[in-house]
């Protein structure tokens, strides 16, 4: 059944990576360890009978004040089989992840997301830098500890441009 | 002895053609471009964050915001997330009427891209054409929801409300009048000469880019490759009516032109299926009552189903522990909701998976190497929508 | 009433009869009302029909900035500098409510209200407020130049900006 087919292979080939294999509402996820990310993905876009070629969404969970605090979510397609698949990383504070920006090019931007919104970045990456926010922009949104209406909401807005500074 | 320098220009955040506040660093040789660089973000208005404040009926209001152009599409797309997660089924009737509105949203935003695509590359007359024929459909949506642009009409287990007598008449003519005007368009573009010397190979990109990028909806499909979200993963019964998905084969602009013609003809095709096999029935889940808040008629007749509902507005409910992905076939793309749910009434983390996002990730492919005249009809042609791509 | 003051009357009646029957708006949508502004200047609305109907996207040839959209942080240094390109007399209409006040987005990027960034003339309040609220705004916006002294426009001076 195609439901456990990658989760088989991947259990047979990388046996230490696995960790976790769930299914809930008719979805696999697949939990691996940190070290194995770039092989498993790499296996699952290459292998003929899975060839999850599309990296549908890349994103981050913020579990503060679990340890380890965050977890990557890679979703995945496969035209070939019309699955989908979810793979989930967990992340501590601190720690660096690998890019897979050369194996699937959406990641280029997905990762760069993820840094702006959680500060997780990502070895090897071409371009590592805000996509979504200001540069000059201290702190990282999507984490738990960072308070919706940022710092500095009481005080009255105001904005100079980099010739009045 | 002469150094080479290109030239380096700036396009935007305000432009009148990039279609919202997007910045596109442009570097040239002569005519050529060398590289293109998107800054985006001048959008970003936190709206993931701001869901994880709100209950789960109140962070809908917040999708309506998101794709504007078609809002319905979205409020559709996080209620088969939700409801995924909760575990629910919707009425038949519900969910018919559900393709109706998504598929109305489709022509609207289509006109759209139209008129704004048309107009971008000098041909203003199609912008009119097209406003008036949106401008029927947004009467035709405010008539049932109330709103124009943001209705947030379909609701966790159903619709908001059943639809008014008026409804189905007007529909029914306006989906026998669209293939003409469509034919209208057609007229006045499909065959022009200076329309297809415009869009004819620019901006071209391959079916094994468009994959590698992540790049969905009418830019992939016009590459060549088959990929639907209401065929491929079928939601709110879209397998019950027939239609086809059209490919192209060279993914320029010209292509993607045609593609998306031709889904507003599909569009159509379905509206009029729905409109036949309409059944009767419940316009909502009530039987869920945990979740759905009850029919607003007992809610004034009945204090349990008005303390109910005082309970679900005010608290929210507490769905199972999970995470679900739900996706839609949007007009722009694969729309797709990520929700984590830790079993409180407020979301632990609502990703938005935004089509324009990862299409745009795509520009600079499609234009290195191409002139910069032409960096207006490739932004066009991709159809993006900032305030999806910021949120 | 001398004759002197007679002619200043009349001359800043009609000062601000032709100033007020063709205030040219700047293109300035941002979000979801940006489409609402546009559906405006389509035949069913018709903003032509008060002389606005030349949206220039050149700051330099416009007199009036309509904010249609919600004001982020990092866009604020750019509303700022188109603002101040466009020469006087300049009006502003914060069209939205993003734009009046923030809107439903009370968060870390977006600012609360445009007008803490420019003097604001109009505020038409909405999500999104319908064309014609626009329409009303123009008008609202056109009576109050009507009222204005001529000479003695009141220039609100922002920090840095050379009045002139």
């Amino acid at each position: 059944m195609d439901r456990c087919l990658a989760g088989d292979l991947l259990k047979g080939k990388f046996p230490e990576a696995v960790e976790k294999i769930e299914y809930f509402r008719g979805d696999t996820a697949i939990t691996i360890r940190r070290e194995f990310l770039r092989e498993v993905l790499c296996f699952l876009k290459d292998k003929e009978s899975l060839n999850y070629e599309m990296l549908v969404d890349l994103t981050g969970v913020d579990f503060f004040p679990a340890d380890p605090r965050f977890m990557l979510v890679y979703l995945l397609h496969s035209m070939k089989l019309n699955k989908r698949l979810l793979i989930k990383v967990w992340i501590g504070e601190g720690d660096t992840a690998e890019s897979v920006s050369d194996i699937f090019r959406a990641a280029e931007w997905l990762e760069r997301e993820v840094f702006d919104m959680f500060g997780i970045k990502f070895k090897h990456h071409p371009d590592l830098r805000r996509i979504l926010l200001s540069d000059e922009f201290s702190g990282y949104p999507l984490r738990k500890d960072f308070p919706l209406e940022g710092h500095d909401f009481a005080k009255p807005f105001s904005v100079l441009l980099e010739e009045e500074r | 002895m002469a150094e080479r320098r290109f030239m380096t220009i700036n396009m935007g955040p305000q432009h009148p053609a990039t279609h919202g506040v997007l910045r596109l660093l442009l570097e040239l040789d002569g005519e050529v471009i060398v590289k293109a660089t998107p800054h985006i973000g001048y959008l970003h208005r936190g709206v993931e964050k701001l869901s994880e404040s709100l209950t789960y009926s109140q962070a809908l209001t917040l999708t309506d915001r998101l794709d504007y152009t078609s809002a319905l599409s979205n409020n559709l797309a996080y209620c088969l997330a939700v409801e995924k997660l909760l575990d629910i089924e919707v009425p038949k009737r519900a969910q018919y009427l559900r393709v109706m509105f998504a598929e109305l949203q489709r022509i609207a935003a289509h006109l759209l891209w139209l008129a704004t695509h048309a107009l971008d590359i000098g041909a203003m007359t199609v912008l009119f054409y097209a406003f008036r024929e949106r401008e029927t459909v947004l009467e035709i949506l405010e008539l049932v929801t109330g709103a124009r642009l943001t209705p947030s009409f379909i609701r966790i287990g159903g619709l908001a409300q059943d639809i008014p007598e008026t409804f189905l008449p007007r529909v029914r003519e306006f989906v026998q009048e669209f293939p003409r005007r469509i034919d209208e368009y057609e007229t006045l573009l499909t065959d022009n000469i200076i329309w297809k010397k415009r869009t004819e190979n620019i901006a071209p990109l391959s079916a094994a880019d468009c994959i590698s990028y992540g790049v969905t909806g009418p830019v992939l499909r016009a590459s060549g490759v088959y990929y639907d979200v209401r065929k491929a993963y079928p939601y709110s019964s879209y397998e019950d009516f027939d239609f086809e998905v059209p490919l192209g084969t060279r993914g320029d602009v010209y292509d993607r032109y045609l593609v998306r013609l031709k889904e507003m003809r599909q569009s159509n095709r379905i509206i009029s299926q729905v409109l036949e096999k309409l059944p009767e029935g419940p316009i909502a889940n009530f039987a869920a009552t945990q979740f759905v808040p009850p029919p607003k008629g007992d809610v004034t007749r009945d204090i349990a189903a008005l303390i109910r509902h005082f309970k679900l507005i005010s608290e929210g409910f507490r769905p199972p522990v999970g995470e679900v992905y739900a996706s839609i076939e949007s007009s722009k793309g694969e729309l797709g909701f990520y929700i984590v749910s830790d079993g409180s009434p407020k979301p632990l983390r609502l990703r938005i998976r935004p089509p324009s996002f990862l299409n745009l990730g795509a520009l600079p492919r499609m234009i290195e190497g191409q002139m910069v005249a032409d960096v207006i009809a490739a932004i066009g042609s991709i159809d993006i929508v900032l305030g999806e791509i910021d949120r | 009433m001398g004759i002197e003051d007679k002619a200043m009357a009349s001359l800043q009646e009609v000062i601000n009869w032709a100033r007020k029957n063709s205030v040219w708006p700047v293109t300035f949508g941002l979000a979801c009302c940006a489409l609402e502004m546009m559906v405006a200047s389509s035949a069913t609305y018709d903003i032509a029909r008060f002389g606005a109907e030349v949206f220039r996207p050149s700051p330099r040839q416009a007199d009036l900035m309509i904010v249609a959209g919600t004001v982020t942080k990092k866009m604020a240094p750019m509303l700022k500098r188109i603002y101040e390109q466009m020469p006087e007399p300049k009006w502003v209409i914060a069209y939205g409510a993003c734009a009046c006040s923030g809107g439903i987005f009370r968060t870390y990027n977006v600012v609360q209200g445009v007008d803490q960034i420019v003097p604001v003339d109009v505020y038409v309040p909405g999500c999104p407020p319908r064309p014609e609220g626009l329409l009303k705004g123009l008008m609202e916006l056109q009576a109050k130049i009507a009222r204005e002294p001529l000479g003695m426009r009141k220039i609100v001076s922002l920090p840095g900006e050379n009045n002139g």
